[in-house]
């Protein structure tokens, strides 16, 4: 402007040319290596994704076809071998898992979080046993499947549903957790409102915060479903170990098999044929938990833009 | 009351006291608590289903037997109980796993909370939840079928010496790999959670006083987030104690005191598995192990998780 000051000019021109020389420091070799690492960081992950994802789409894709899934496994006739029986035990299982944590989850959640007093001893030995129970390896809920469920106290012996409740108890702090987020989500205003109402604790629960919380439960009940459905470890132990040609009589009753437990049955044999078959299964196995995650995140970003 | 005679006179529910005395309720909440509860049962039962039989596999074999450097072979005609051996060959799995999760799981979370943009990030956090949410026997075929024929094949041979032996098909890195980078998205979110809670005001504050990014990150984001940092490793390292079919695919069946690479081993878990799935006989020794082995492994991520958990709750009280 041509009525400032020189004084102004002076001091404008000065704050111009320190900020320019702010923005020209030059290149910051060791901060930009170090984003370097870190993007190489981060990039391991998403690589060996994409290659596990290529190798197994390769290597199974060839026997990706209708035998897989209406055929009985076979180690005479290989080619034409399918995994039936282990889909329909692992129907069986994740039926029995999914009646199990539902209500059992939920339920834990609304006490935790709409009746339990945090300052109560008890309850705090609830909280820290879920967070625990959230991190003991898998296999040692298939121990305590062995020892509590298919023997001891509940004694139901190797059927399908031992296998579900071996891995309800599994996956149920992920439930907790999940809904506990959903629960918690729910304005406070939304309680009062109702209290005000005169509607009862239970009755504001039942009617006001749980169908808020319905689509964060949905999220948290299919993450726990996707994480129980390839779970391996604990089912070894809990009988889903026999090479099973024939299809379990129910849950209840007679030997079952499910998916991830048939594919590393044929992906431990010798054989070249078995390991593909292995490969094309898991390339079902993760087609299904694609499904299941991608079905997952989409419901809980939607959620989090309504609230 | 005054609300009493309001009662009275209109005969409609709009009294403030409560008509019922709503044992309903009470046996609701009671339900719930059970529920809630049942998280405490399931540890008890963890805990009993472990204890008996141990003890039982305690009375056959002296604790000073199972804790001797005798080998490892509780399925042979004449068995041998050095638990040793497959300790040393978790702890073998663990080193090399956690060289690359932790770092890279670290690195991975400064990338995320303080480089990437929010539209890289809406990118990045499904991927990584989509790594984690791949199955293990699908990871454990990657390991056999995959990384560990390519590591074989491509060893480095000419170094002199044990490191140089081209491995066999099944060896501590092939399974160390695949398990470390399948780790990253665990060590990572935890890690992400707490560089998050790091309050805006310290890194603009940083960035007032001049500071680049990378020394935003190193001196400020990452020394606040520390106690969540190290609860992250934690619970990778936990992680990597106690997986299973990674191992028992990838990482051998030979029971194996040693931290070279290209040598197989055999870990707790890998035992458990590959125990349980033969047969053995309820009520015989080798069954028994299998608890005993249990106990051990339940007892060492009980003792890391707790160190977890009260890591995280410290850096929670930090900022609220």
């Amino acid at each position: 402007m041509s009525n400032t000051s020189g004084r102004t000019r002076v001091a404008v021109n000065a704050t111009q040319s320190s900020t320019i020389r702010l923005d020209k420091v030059g290149i910051d070799i060791r901060g930009e290596l170090f984003r370097a690492v870190l993007l190489l960081s981060i990039m391991l992950g998403v690589v060996m994704l994409a290659t596990l994802l290529i190798f197994v789409a390769v290597r199974g894709g060839d026997r990706l076809d209708l035998n897989l899934f209406t055929q009985m496994p076979s180690s005479i006739n290989v080619d034409t071998s399918g995994f039936l029986p282990a889909i329909v035990g692992t129907t069986y299982v994740m039926l029995g898992v999914l009646v199990t944590i539902v209500p059992l989850g939920v339920s834990a959640a609304i006490y935790l979080e709409e009746y339990a007093d945090r300052d109560k001893w008890y309850n705090r030995i609830i909280e820290v046993n879920i967070q625990n129970l959230a991190a003991v390896p898998s296999i040692v809920f298939g121990i305590l499947g062995l020892a509590f469920i298919v023997r001891g106290p509940l004694n139901l012996g190797f059927v399908a549903f031992a296998g579900s409740l071996t891995l309800a108890m599994m996956v149920l702090p992920t439930v907790i957790i999940a809904a506990r987020e959903a629960i918690r989500g729910v304005p406070p205003t939304l309680r009062d409102a109702s209290l005000g109402l005169g509607a009862t604790k239970w009755q504001t629960t039942w009617r006001q915060v749980l169908p808020l919380s319905v689509p964060g439960i949905v999220t948290g009940t299919i993450l726990a479903m996707s994480r129980a459905i390839g779970e391996t470890a604990p089912l070894l132990l809990v009988g889903a170990t026999t090479f099973v040609r024939f299809l379990p009589e129910s849950a209840f009753e007679g030997a079952y098999s499910a998916i991830p437990v048939q594919i590393y049955q044929w992906a431990v044999r010798p054989q070249d044929e078995f390991r593909v078959l292995a490969a094309a299964g898991a390339l079902v196995l993760v087609a299904l938990l694609l499904v299941m995650n991608s079905f997952a995140i989409w419901l809980r970003a939607r959620s989090r833009k309504e609230i | 009351m005054a609300t009493s005679t309001i009662t009275s006179s209109t005969d409609a529910p709009f009294s403030l006291d409560a008509t019922k005395s709503r044992i309903g309720e009470k046996v609701i909440v009671a339900g719930l608590f059970l529920a809630a509860a049942l998280a405490v049962l399931i540890t008890i039962a963890i805990v009993v289903s472990l204890v008996f039989p141990t003890i039982e596999f305690f009375e056959t074999v002296p604790i000073a037997r199972f804790f001797s450097n005798e080998p490892w072979g509780p399925l042979f005609a004449n068995p041998t109980y050095g638990v040793i051996n497959i300790l040393g060959g978790t702890f073998a799995i663990v080193l090399y796993t956690s060289v690359i999760s932790l770092p890279a799981g670290l690195g991975s979370a400064i990338y995320m909370s303080e480089y990437a943009g929010p539209r890289m990030r809406k990118v990045l956090q499904p991927l990584l939840e989509i790594l984690e949410g791949i199955p293990t026997v699908v990871y454990g075929i990657f390991a056999l079928f995959f990384v560990a024929p390519l590591l074989k094949d491509n060893w480095p041979t000419w170094i002199p010496g044990k490191l140089g032996e081209e491995p066999q098909f099944q060896f501590i890195l092939a399974a160390s790999l695949v398990l470390g980078v399948m780790i990253i998205p665990t060590v990572a979110s935890v890690a992400y959670d707490s560089m998050n809670a790091v309050p805006r005001a310290l890194r603009e504050a940083a960035y007032g006083l001049g500071s680049t990014r990378m020394q935003v990150a190193t001196r400020v984001v990452v020394p606040s987030a520390l106690s969540g940092i190290i609860a992250s490793f934690v619970l990778g390292l936990s992680r990597a104690v106690g997986e299973t079919i990674v191992v028992l695919m990838a990482a051998g069946a030979v029971a194996n005191l040693t931290l070279w690479p290209n040598d197989p081993v055999l870990t707790m878990t890998a035992f458990i598995g590959r125990t349980a799935t033969g047969d053995i006989s309820t009520g015989s020794t080798a069954y028994f192990t299998v608890f005993a082995v249990g106990a051990l492994l339940f007892l060492i991520t009980l003792t890391v998780n707790m160190i977890a958990i009260t890591l995280v709750r410290r850096f929670r009280e930090v900022y609220e």
